[in-house]
C-alpha cells in the first residue's frame, strides 16, 4: 500500500508538502546500494536509425521504475532489452550483479524476468488456466491438483476468483486480461517485473483501477518494477523513481515530485505537465516578472531566464497587488481552466515580460467570467531555465 | 529462432537489416540466416520454369526461334486463343458479377441457396464438364463448343471474389449515391460497378489464365490452343524445339496478362473510410423481376451443374456397378489421395519460411520472394512440367518420372494457396507471443512450436486442404510428370475418356466431383471473410 499515491499528480503536486517524497529504500541507502538492475551505457541502432544512445539506469531492489517519453524515444526498446529479446549493440546490463547482456548473453528464458506486454499477449489458444500455468516450474508444481492449487492462489493474486480458470482469453475485459497477463507472468515468481504499457489499451476509468490493483500486488510480493509508459500522469503516481527519455537518451532521474517540480529543462517540463513559461530576470534566487517576485531553488542561471511555473501553483486571491484579465474559461466540473491576459508594462529589462497570456486551474467556475480582473498571487518556487 | 542462444559478444550484433530497413516497433533487427536462405532456394527453385523457357529460346538460337515462332499454325493457335479469350471473359465477368449482384443486393428469393448454387461448377474440373458435354452431343467442337464449356466451369473465378465484396460493401456509399440524385441502375453502374474493380479484374485475370493453361476441355472437344499444340508436340517429338518455342509464346502471353492485370488494379484500394460497426446492406425489390431473375439463374444453373451432373450420373448408371468393381479405380483413388496429401504437405512446408519473413520482416526481399512465386503459379501446368522434365533428364536424371519431381510440380503450380493462408493464420499468432513464452521461462524453439506452430495450424490447414483439391483435379502436368504405373483419378478418367468408355470413366468423373466439393465449399467460405482484407 505504501506504493499507492491517490489521483493524478499533476493536479494535486502544489497541495503536497513542499518537502520532496524520498522512498524509504532510498532514504537509507548506503555507498554501497543493493541494485537489482543496472544498466550501462547501452546503445541500440536499427538500421541508421539509433534507437538508443547510452543509456545509463539504476533500480533498487524491490524499487518502482516508471521509464516515460514520448512515443519514439525508445522506451519500449529499453524494456526489451532488458528482458532479453534484443541485444544491445553496445554496454552492459546487469540483473543481481550478474551480466546478462554485454561480454556475456543471457537469453530471456534464462533470466526470470516477469514481462507483461501492452496487450497483456495472452496466448489465444489456451484458457485462463493454461496460460497462468504456462510458465509454471514443472518440477515444483508436479500433478494436476498442485498446479490447480497454484493456479488459483494466482488468481487471488489479481483479484479473480477460480471460476475464470476455463474461460478464454477473447471473454475477457481488457482490465482482466491484463490482471491474468500479470498473474501469469508472476508464476514464476520473477524478482524484476517488467510493464510495457499495460494500462494503455484500456479505457480511463478502468486504467487507474487496474494499475492500482497491479501495483498493490507487486509492491506486497516485494517485487522489483519498471513500467514504461507514455502517460506522465501514470509515471508520477505509479513509481518511486521516474527516469524520463528523449531522443534515446535519460534527460532527467529522480523522485516523482522531484521531477514534476524542478524538471531538468524545458521540453521536461512540458512534457510532464502544463507549464506557465515567463521571461524574468534572476538576481540571486529571485526571479522579477509578470507575476512579481518569484523565489527560485539552487539557481544554476542568472540574468535574462525563463521562469516554468505549474498552473496550480498560481492562484486567485482576495488581495495581491498582480492583476490580470479574464480571457476565457473551459468548464471541466470540478475545475476551470482559465485564460488569464497579464497587463501590459512599460519596457523593463529588469523586469521583462508584460502582456503575456497564462492559463491557470481553478475551481470555482463563477470566479470566472471573461473580461472580469483578478488579483493573482504565487505558491511556492519557481525554476529557471536559461534562455535559448 | 534466437539469433543468439549461445553466450555471445554484444557488439558482434549489428543492428540494421536486409529486410527491415526501418525497424518498426518491436521489429527484430534482421531475420535469421537460416530462414532466409530457405525463403531464398524456395524462391529459386520457382524461377526454374521461367529460366527454362529463357534458355530455351537462347539455346535455338533466334533464327530457328524466329522461324517457329512465325510460323503460320502459331498465328493459327494465337487466334484461337484469343477468340476463346475474348469471348469467354466477358461472358464470365458478366455472369459472375450479374449472379453476384441478384444473389448479394436483390431480394432475390433463396439467395443463400443460389449463393452456393452458383459457386458449385468450381468443384467440377473442366475436363470433367468437357467430357459431359462432348458425350452428349458429340458434335461439340470448335471456338464456340470452348467458349461455352469454359464459361460455364470459371464464371465462379468471377462471381465468387465479386460475391464476398458485395457482401462487404458499405451501404451508406450507395445511399450517398442515392441522396446525390441517382437510380438505382445509376447507384450500380456509377458506384457499385467501380468498387468492384479489383474483383473483376482479379477474376478475369484467373479465367484468362486458366484458358491458357487448360489441356483436358479443350483436347476433349478437339479446339486446338497453345497448351493442347505443345502436348501435342511433346508427345510426337518428345523434346522438340517446336513444343518449347510454342511454350515461350505461352509464358509471355501469361506474363502480358499479369502486367495488364496490374495496370488495370492500379493502385486502387477501396477500403471503407471511417470506423464504426458497418450497416447490413440493403437488398434491392425485385418485383415483377423475381420470376426472370430465379428464371435466368435456373438457365445458368442447369447448364453449369444439372448438365455436367446428370450426363456423369446418367452414364454411371448406364455402366451398371460393374464399373465401380475395378483394382484400377480402387488404385487410383489412392493414389490421388496419396499424391494429394503429399503435395499439400510439401507445399504447406515450403511456404512456411516464405510466409513467416513475409509476416514477421516485411520488406523488399520477402516482397520479391512472394513476388517469384506469384509469377511461377501463373505458368501453365504444362511449362512447369515440360521444364521439370527438360531440367531433371539434363542434370539429375534419377529424378525424371519419380513421384518427387511430380510433388515438387505440384508445390510450384499451387504453392500461393498455401502461401495466402499461412501469411493469415502466422500474422494471428504476433511475435509478441512468442516473446511472452520465453519471458516465462520457455528456450526459443519450444516458444516457436507451443505458439507459432500452435496458432498458425488451423489458418495451414485450411491452405493444405486448398492445394489438395487442386491436386486431385490436376491432370496436364500429372500426364507429363507422374512415375510409370502410377495412375491418378484424372489421368485414369483422361485416358479412360480418350477411349470414348464414358460408361468406365464416369466413376472417376464422380470421385473427383465428390473429393472437390466440400473443399469449394471452404474456399467460398473463406473468400466471404477474407474479402476487404
Amino acid at each position: 500500500m505504501t506504493e499507492q499515491k491517490q489521483g493524478p499528480a499533476p493536479a494535486a503536486g502544489a497541495a503536497r508538502p513542499p518537502e520532496p517524497r524520498i522512498a524509504p529504500a532510498a532514504a537509507q541507502a548506503p555507498e554501497d546500494t543493493d541494485w537489482h538492475l543496472e544498466i550501462e551505457g547501452v546503445t541500440k541502432a536499427f538500421g541508421a536509425l539509433q534507437v538508443l544512445a547510452g543509456i545509463d539506469l539504476t533500480v533498487l531492489r524491490a524499487g518502482t521504475t516508471a521509464i516515460v517519453g514520448p512515443s519514439g524515444s525508445g522506451k519500449t526498446t529499453l524494456l526489451r532489452l532488458i528482458a532479453g529479446f534484443e541485444a544491445p549493440d553496445a554496454g552492459r546490463i546487469l540483473l543481481d550483479g550478474r551480466e546478462v547482456a554485454g561480454g556475456t548473453w543471457v537469453p530471456a528464458h534464462r533470466r526470470n524476468v516477469g514481462y507483461v506486454a501492452q496487450d497483456g499477449a495472452l496466448f489465444p489458444h489456451l484458457s485462463v488456466g493454461q496460460n497462468v500455468a504456462f510458465g509454471l516450474d514443472g518440477a515444483r508444481y508436479r500433478g494436476r491438483r498442485a498446479v490447480a492449487a497454484r493456479v488459483e492462489e494466482l488468481l487471488h493474486m489479481v483479484a479473480l476468483d477460480g471460476s475464470y480458470v476455463r474461460r478464454r482469453p477473447h471473454e475477457l475485459s481488457g482490465g482482466q486480461q491484463q490482471r491474468i497477463a500479470l498473474a501469469r507472468a508472476m508464476a514464476r515468481e520473477p524478482e524484476i517485473m517488467l510493464l510495457d504499457e499495460p494500462f494503455s489499451a484500456l479505457d480511463a476509468g478502468l486504467r487507474v483501477a487496474t494499475r492500482r490493483a497491479i501495483g498493490r500486488v507487486l509492491a506486497h510480493a516485494g517485487v522489483t518494477t519498471v513500467l514504461v509508459t507514455h502517460d506522465q500522469a501514470e509515471a508520477l503516481s505509479f513509481a518511486d523513481q521516474v527516469a524520463v527519455m528523449r531522443g534515446g537518451r535519460l534527460v532527467q532521474i529522480g523522485n516523482p515530485f522531484v521531477v514534476y517540480t524542478r524538471p531538468a529543462d524545458r521540453a521536461t517540463a512540458e512534457f510532464l505537465g502544463d507549464a506557465v513559461i515567463l521571461d524574468a530576470w534572476l538576481e540571486g534566487s529571485l526571479a522579477m516578472c509578470s507575476l512579481g517576485a518569484i523565489p527560485v531553488r539552487r539557481p544554476t542561471v542568472q540574468g535574462r531566464v525563463q521562469l516554468m511555473l505549474r498552473p496550480e501553483q498560481i492562484r486567485i486571491a482576495s488581495d495581491s497587488p498582480i492583476h490580470g484579465t479574464v480571457l476565457d474559461w473551459d468548464y471541466f466540473g470540478p475545475e476551470s481552466s482559465v485564460r488569464i491576459k497579464l497587463p501590459e508594462r512599460p519596457a523593463d529589462p529588469r523586469i521583462p515580460g508584460g502582456g503575456e497570456v497564462i492559463t491557470i486551474r481553478h475551481w470555482n467556475a463563477a470566479m470566472a467570467r471573461a473580461g472580469m480582473d483578478l488579483a493573482l498571487k504565487v505558491i511556492g518556487e519557481g525554476v529557471a531555465f536559461p534562455v535559448v | 529462432m534466437d539469433p543468439a542462444p549461445a553466450p555471445a559478444p554484444a557488439a558482434s550484433r549489428p543492428g540494421g537489416g536486409l529486410a527491415a530497413p526501418r525497424a518498426a516497433r518491436g521489429t527484430r533487427s534482421r531475420p535469421p540466416l537460416g530462414l532466409i536462405a530457405a525463403a531464398c532456394l524456395v524462391a529459386a527453385a520457382s524461377l526454374v520454369p521461367l529460366g527454362f523457357v529463357v534458355a530455351m529460346t537462347v539455346a535455338t538460337g533466334w533464327e530457328t526461334a524466329f522461324a517457329l515462332i512465325l510460323r503460320p499454325r502459331t498465328g493459327e493457335l494465337l487466334g484461337n486463343t484469343l477468340a476463346l479469350m475474348a469471348l469467354t471473359v466477358p461472358l464470365c465477368v458478366l455472369l459472375g458479377v450479374g449472379g453476384a449482384w441478384l444473389v448479394e443486393r436483390t431480394a432475390l428469393r433463396g439467395h443463400r441457396l443460389w449463393a452456393v448454387v452458383l459457386a458449385a461448377p468450381l468443384a467440377i474440373p473442366a475436363f470433367v464438364n468437357s467430357y459431359a458435354w462432348v458425350s452428349a452431343v458429340p458434335s461439340l467442337e470448335g471456338v464456340l463448343s470452348g467458349t461455352l464449356i469454359a464459361t460455364l466451369s470459371y464464371y465462379p473465378l468471377v462471381y465468387i471474389p465479386a460475391a464476398a465484396t458485395l457482401a462487404r460493401l458499405d451501404p451508406a456509399i450507395e445511399q450517398s449515391g442515392a441522396s446525390l440524385g441517382l437510380g438505382p441502375w445509376a447507384v450500380f453502374l456509377r458506384v457499385v460497378l467501380p468498387q468492384l474493380r479489383i474483383a473483376i479484374s482479379g477474376g478475369a485475370l484467373l479465367v484468362a489464365l486458366h484458358l491458357l493453361a487448360e489441356y483436358g476441355a479443350f483436347a476433349m472437344i478437339r479446339f486446338d490452343t497453345f497448351t493442347t499444340a505443345i502436348m501435342e508436340q511433346y508427345r510426337s517429338t518428345f523434346n522438340g524445339a517446336a513444343a518449347n518455342m510454342l511454350a515461350s509464346v505461352l509464358v509471355a502471353a501469361c506474363l502480358a496478362l499479369l502486367l495488364v492485370e496490374a495496370r488495370v488494379r492500379g493502385s486502387a484500394r477501396y477500403a471503407r473510410l471511417g470506423s464504426g460497426a458497418q450497416a447490413v446492406p440493403t437488398r434491392l425489390a425485385l418485383g415483377t423481376w423475381q420470376a426472370p431473375a430465379q428464371a435466368a439463374l435456373g438457365v445458368v444453373a442447369a447448364l453449369a451443374v444439372g448438365v455436367p451432373l446428370g450426363i456423369v450420373g446418367r452414364w454411371a448408371a448406364a455402366g451398371g456397378p460393374g464399373v465401380w468393381q475395378t483394382a484400377e479405380l480402387g488404385r487410383a483413388l489412392g493414389s490421388s489421395l496419396g499424391l494429394g496429401l503429399l503435395g499439400a504437405l510439401a507445399a504447406t512446408a515450403v511456404a512456411f519460411p516464405i510466409a513467416f519473413l513475409a509476416v514477421r520482416y516485411a520488406g523488399r526481399l520477402s516482397h520479391g520472394l512472394e513476388l517469384a512465386n506469384y509469377v511461377t503459379s501463373a505458368l501453365p501446368g504444362i511449362v512447369v512440367a515440360l521444364a521439370l522434365v527438360t531440367v531433371s533428364l539434363r542434370s539429375v536424371p534419377g529424378a525424371y518420372q519419380t513421384t518427387g519431381l511430380l510433388v515438387a510440380a505440384y508445390v510450384l503450380l499451387f504453392l500461393p494457396r498455401a502461401l495466402v493462408n499461412l501469411r493469415a493464420g502466422l500474422s494471428q499468432a504476433p511475435k509478441e507471443l512468442e516473446e511472452a513464452a520465453q519471458a516465462l521461462g520457455t528456450p526459443p524453439l519450444l516458444a516457436f512450436t507451443r505458439v507459432t506452430l500452435r496458432l498458425s495450424a488451423p489458418a495451414a490447414a485450411g491452405g493444405a486442404a486448398l492445394v489438395f483439391l487442386a491436386v486431385v483435379n490436376e491432370l496436364t502436368a500429372t500426364l507429363l510428370l507422374s512415375p510409370i504405373g502410377t495412375k491418378t483419378l484424372a489421368t485414369e478418367f483422361w485416358s479412360l475418356s480418350s477411349e470414348i468408355d464414358y460408361r468406365g470413366a464416369a466413376p472417376y468423373a464422380i470421385l473427383m466431383i465428390a473429393l472437390s466439393a466440400p473443399m469449394t465449399y471452404l474456399l467460398f467460405q473463406q473468400s466471404k471473410k477474407a474479402a476487404g482484407q
